[in-house]
């Protein structure tokens, strides 16, 4: 346990302090600037050594390259130290609570990279003879087996490479389905209003028309109005639940009914599936189709904004449209992989590839281990600590910020707060960057856009009671200075590597290479 | 003379020709505009149809055509000074010149004392 | 259970706090029906770390470690070393546990990053920007067609026969719902590339040509003609690069006038991980930024006037432009990216223009050799690090037999292009800095005495 719990706290600097004392070199202490490698490194340096090339004749077919690429080498000690030192200005789950609402932010266990680091797993070609990767492809069909029995669902696609991969798998099996039953005239998606923005993007690409569906005022699917929406033009409703206000829809079941009785799918976005994991299986509310982000729910890493992994299970009306590759485990135990050349029989409706190879491997290794870790019963404990978790802070700080939708009982997995209460000219942004000279990292904000101001927090299950409680009274003590309408907010963060960037200037004149450029 | 549409774009009509923008009200619920989309010479538009993208950091928005006609030209300082659109929204921060095929489209637009009090009810 | 925190009399008080009786209190808008009384049935419960990585230990056991065997596969995936510090780099906790840098003050380590990466990819690929990367290549190259679709506003795509067989699978795919013609062939087993059926089929209504550089079967061909037939009709050539240590010996797509330069990044850093993650380049030339799909970093100043960096021009993106936006994509493959960056600083110029001459060498020595098999030859007159050979038989099933022999001889075309007959005997060969000679002797016996 690394927090504080005597009670004891630096004294915090009084607002409109001068700004510390300039240094030597502009670093302070455990805070280090670092150049850009164009501006430490050069064309000589390397920090590999390489055995010596072959004496020969070239076969480049005239191609050589005959201009220098530009690219500054270093050194290994000075590599290591250049890349060290950039992750020291970065927050991260290993440093402190990250309570990103809607991206389940969730401790990364180490057993997990030490698996995907073995060679029978890493260093194994995408390409291989089947016969030489049947552990690979058993882990594969292992973990598709576990993702199908957590959802109650009859199939999985694996091979999306990221949650917004899976929805476009999704929506094409659904367009798939479609084509075949001859009703390739259904052009329409309903998609609430407080979907994250992935969805409304992913049906417009495979050339559906979006219409939205309005909420009712606790946060949730007007249903009378998504089902008088309904009709011989729809294809589809995409549906988030838990939703993105952190509510679960209660209303699921009889709109899949209602969805299937007019003749259309049901895709759930399956963001939040961290809340009901182990204890609620979509397929028992109608969904038709869901992805899984495993860099949620099953905590692979986030790496700094991916790679994700978003395997998507099908009902049984959709699985037969679901894209290649995949694997089927043989009566003999063997595993086969069904690409183009095998589909042909047993699978002629796919959809056809979505990428190249065989989806995220390295990702499916850390999700089984992570799956196999928590077991069943660990995994609905998951889902009743980070629903716990979620209501322990909207109940703690209901009293000093706005929570829209707290009087209609509890939320899920994240608790949602407005700018409602703060002081005029204070805003969502200001708390958050407040929080920062907490020491953490802020809310989700802005997000969902049906509410003002929104502040999400998912705090998830692996945050104890001490972290939970700490939090509580960093965001109580920003919430109370931006209703007091405390000046040093507006300018904060103070004490993190940089001050609020200017994303305007970034916008106007992007400068996104570096160039050389003229000495002074 | 001077109209204006309830999406918050003016036009300011010389004989056959008008000026396109988007009105100080809208400049000033956008923020700082670090992009203009211009209409492409000769593009044909029917009234009413997107003819041009304004973006600010954090939210990008459809201009609609207030008229039919066929573009005359974009307003070439904006793909350098995008600030204009704040600093001169009604003047310099004009978007796209038009010809105009219908003048007759031009009376269910506002005058700027309509203009005004719409804005005023916002 | 090891990564829960809460103890039972934390979970009481905090019921408490919240002012419900149990933990079912907290699902009452669950219907009833759907409400499950226990753990999911029929699968295990929770295991110790031990068990659990003895049991994906197993599963490990039963591949064969491309490091372990002679090992000549390629055509999409290459096996390079990857110095021991990437590694160790990444697994920081600072970069592998945290998010997307939407909070720039407190993510300058994962920003300026990805602003260095996007400068060595730029400079690699020889465009005038790049972007925070891409799922994969053979994504980024669909996503580089519709990036020519809204920037032409044609949609009739045209693609080489030496693109790889799975990116145009792809490419299909996603044709099917957004309406892109395209025109698509198999190869054949010439030593010349097909640019000269390209560039004839090029009309009016192209988007875009798509070449692979050096192609499937490992050919290399000068684009500029084919950059200036595409520009005299208003099309735009997209090149892909599925190796790019490639880069460090041949002239780059960017500088022979190509528009968008896409490429799969899997070589450097990253490793083989059985097909995934991979990190898709994008690159293109600077009057196109405003329609490239993904995240962009870009470089600015805080408020105390500090160099800093963000990710910008994201109006383009899903989360604003919903619908309108230039892809639905919303992560990029960050930690690829970063091992990726970190093996290009590793290496420099000087490192990595030695290392494509030390595969190239090499490759040049192992078809050489090969090609002395009786029966077999060299299709190719010019390539990188991978060649194509022809074998007397159909090179399936010598792939499968050599496989039980302990050798892991190449990828056969029959595999990549099931039924087409005419490409049965072909097999594509990659050399990498990691083929020793003994390598290839042992390939070259075992080939002999299969094939007798």
């Amino acid at each position: 346990m690394s927090i504080n719990q005597s009670g004891w706290r630096p004294a915090m600097t009084a607002a409109g302090d001068a700004a510390p004392s300039l240094t030597f070199t502009g670093n302070r202490a455990l805070m280090l600037e670092e150049a850009l490698i164009f501006e430490i490194g050069d064309s000589e340096t390397t920090g590999v050594d390489l055995a010596d090339t072959l004496v020969g004749e070239d076969r480049l077919a005239g191609l050589a390259r005959a201009t220098p690429i530009g690219l500054p080498g270093l050194s290994e000690p000075e590599t290591v130290r250049h890349y060290t030192r950039l992750s020291r200005q970065n927050y991260a789950i290993d440093l402190g609570l990250f309570p990103l609402g809607s991206c389940t932010m969730k401790h990364n266990p180490r057993l997990n990279e030490k698996v995907a680091r073995l060679p029978g797993f890493a260093d194994v070609h995408p390409l291989a003879p089947v016969d030489t990767v049947q552990g690979a492809l058993g882990v594969i069909n292992e973990l598709a087996v576990w993702l199908i029995k957590l959802t109650g669902m009859h199939g999985v696609a694996m091979s999306p490479k990221a949650g917004a991969h899976g929805e476009l798998c999704g929506i094409l099996c659904i367009k798939a389905a479609l084509e075949k039953r001859g009703e390739g005239h259904r052009k329409v998606i309903l998609v609430p209003e407080s979907a994250h923005g992935t969805n409304p993007a992913t049906a417009a690409f495979a050339g559906f028309t979006v219409e939205d569906i309005p909420a009712t005022p606790d946060g949730r699917v007007d249903t009378d109005a998504l089902k008088a929406r309904l009709g011989p033009d729809v294809a589809a409703v995409m549906i988030t639940n838990p939703n993105t206000c952190g509510l679960f829809e209660r209303d699921l079941k009889a709109i899949s009914d209602a969805v299937h009785a007019a003749g259309g799918y049901v895709y759930c976005d399956g963001a939040n599936f961290n809340a009901i994991v182990g204890r609620v299986r979509p397929g028992d509310l109608g969904v038709d189709a869901m992805h899984i982000n495993l860099h949620k729910t099953f905590s692979t890493p986030h790496g700094g904004g991916g790679p994700g992994s978003g395997p998507v299970v099908l009902s049984k009306a959709l699985s037969p449209f679901g894209p290649l590759p995949f694997t089927a485990r043989m009566a003999d135990g063997h595993i086969q992989l069904i690409e183009e050349e095998t589909a042909g029989d047993d699978h002629p409706d796919t959809f056809g590839r979505m990428t190249a190879f065989h989806g995220q491997m390295g990702m499916f290794t850390r999700a089984l281990t992570y799956i196999l870790s928590h077991g069943a019963d660990g995994l609905k404990q998951v889902a009743e600590d980070a629903v716990l978790n979620a209501n322990y802070v909207l109940r703690s700080l209901e009293d000093v910020l706005d929570a829209p939708f707290a009087g209609a009982g509890p939320c899920m997995h994240e608790a949602l707060f407005s700018d409602a209460n703060l002081a005029d000219g204070f805003s969502t942004l200001d708390v958050a960057k407040g929080l920062i000279d907490e020491g953490f990292h802020p809310m989700t904000v802005y997000f969902p856009l049906v509410v003002h101001g929104a502040m999400l927090v998912e705090p998830t299950e692996t945050e104890s009671k001490a972290a939970l409680d700490q939090f509580i009274g960093a965001l109580r003590s920003v919430a109370e200075r931006a209703k007091a309408g405390d000046p040093a907010l507006k300018s904060a963060p103070h004490f993190a590597p940089r001050a609020r960037l200017d994303e305007t200037l970034a916008a106007r004149k992007p400068v996104l290479v570096w160039k050389e450029r003229p000495a002074a | 003379m001077r109209y204006f549409t309830e999406d918050h774009e003016w036009i300011e009509v010389d004989g056959q020709i008008g000026t396109v923008g988007i009105s100080d009200y809208a400049q000033s619920q956008l923020g700082d505009i670090v992009f203009v989309d211009v209409p492409a010479d000769g593009r044909q538009l029917a009234k009413g149809d997107e003819a041009a993208v304004v973006e600010s950091v954090k939210a990008a928005s459809d201009v609609y055509s207030p008229v039919s006609g066929a573009v005359l030209e974009g307003n070439p300082a904006l793909s350098d000074s995008p600030d204009l659109v704040n600093s001169d929204a009604e003047g310099e921060g004009w978007f796209f010149r038009i010809t105009l095929s219908d003048e007759a489209e031009l009376d269910s637009l506002m005058d700027e004392a309509a203009y005004e009090a719409f804005v005023a009810k916002l | 259970m090891r990564y829960l925190p809460l103890t039972q009399s934390d979970r009481d008080a905090m019921l408490s706090v919240i002012g419900a009786a149990s933990i079912d209190d907290l699902f009452v808008d669950v219907p009833p029906a759907a409400r499950l009384d226990g753990p999911v049935h029929d699968l295990p419960n929770h295991a110790s770390e031990l068990a659990v990585e003895r049991h994906m230990t197993a599963l490990a056991r039963q591949n064969v470690v491309a490091g372990e065997v002679p090992f000549f596969l390629g055509a999409g995936a290459y096996r390079h070393h990857v110095p021991a510090s990437v590694d160790h780099l990444i697994q920081r906790g600072e970069f592998l546990t945290a998010y997307t840098p939407y909070q720039p003050e407190i993510a300058q380590g994962t920003l300026q990053m990805l602003f260095e990466f996007q400068t060595q990819v730029a400079r690699l690929l020889g465009t005038d920007v790049a972007n925070a990367s891409m799922y994969d290549g053979s994504t980024a190259c669909w996503e580089a067609i519709g990036m020519a679709r809204r920037i032409t506003k044609k949609a009739k795509a045209i693609l080489s026969s030496g693109l790889h067989p799975h990116y145009v699978s792809v490419a299909k795919t996603m044709a099917k719902y957004t309406g892109d013609l395209l025109d698509t062939a198999v190869p054949q087993l010439t030593a010349e590339t097909d640019l000269d059926r390209l560039i004839a089929a090029i009309d009016d209504e192209t988007s875009c040509v798509v070449v692979q550089y050096p192609d499937i079967l490992g050919r290399i061909a000068d684009l500029r003609p084919l950059a200036d037939a595409c520009h005299a009709k208003k099309a735009l050539l997209i090149a892909v690069v599925t190796e790019p240590v490639a880069l460090g010996a041949l002239t780059s797509p960017g500088e022979m006038d190509a528009d968008i330069v896409v490429g799969e990044g899997q070589s450097l850093g990253v490793g083989l991980q059985f097909g995934g993650p991979y990190v898709g380049l994008f690159g293109c030339k600077d009057k196109y930024v405003r329609q490239m799909p993904g995240r962009l970093c870009g470089e600015t100043v805080d408020a105390n006037g500090k160099r800093g960096f963000v990710l910008t021009l994201s109006t383009r993106e899903q989360h604003i432009r919903r619908e309108k936006a230039t892809s639905n994509i919303c992560t990029n493959s960050g930690l690829c990216a970063l091992a990726f960056s970190i093996h290009m600083t590793l290496l420099g110029e000087k490192g990595l223009r030695g290392l494509a001459m030390l595969n190239h060498r090499k490759a040049v020595a192992a078809a050489d050799r090969l090609a002395q098999v009786p029966g077999v030859s060299v299709v190719n007159t010019g390539f990188f690090n991978e060649f194509t050979l022809t074998l007397p038989v159909e090179a399936r099933p010598v792939v499968r037999t050599l496989a039980d022999r302990g050798i892991l001889a190449g990828v056969s075309l029959g595999r990549l292009y099931p039924g087409e007959a005419d490409l049965a005997n072909g097999l594509v060969v990659a050399v990498t800095e990691t083929t020793t000679g003994e390598d290839v002797e042992t390939l070259a016996a075992a080939l002999q005495e299969v094939l007798a």
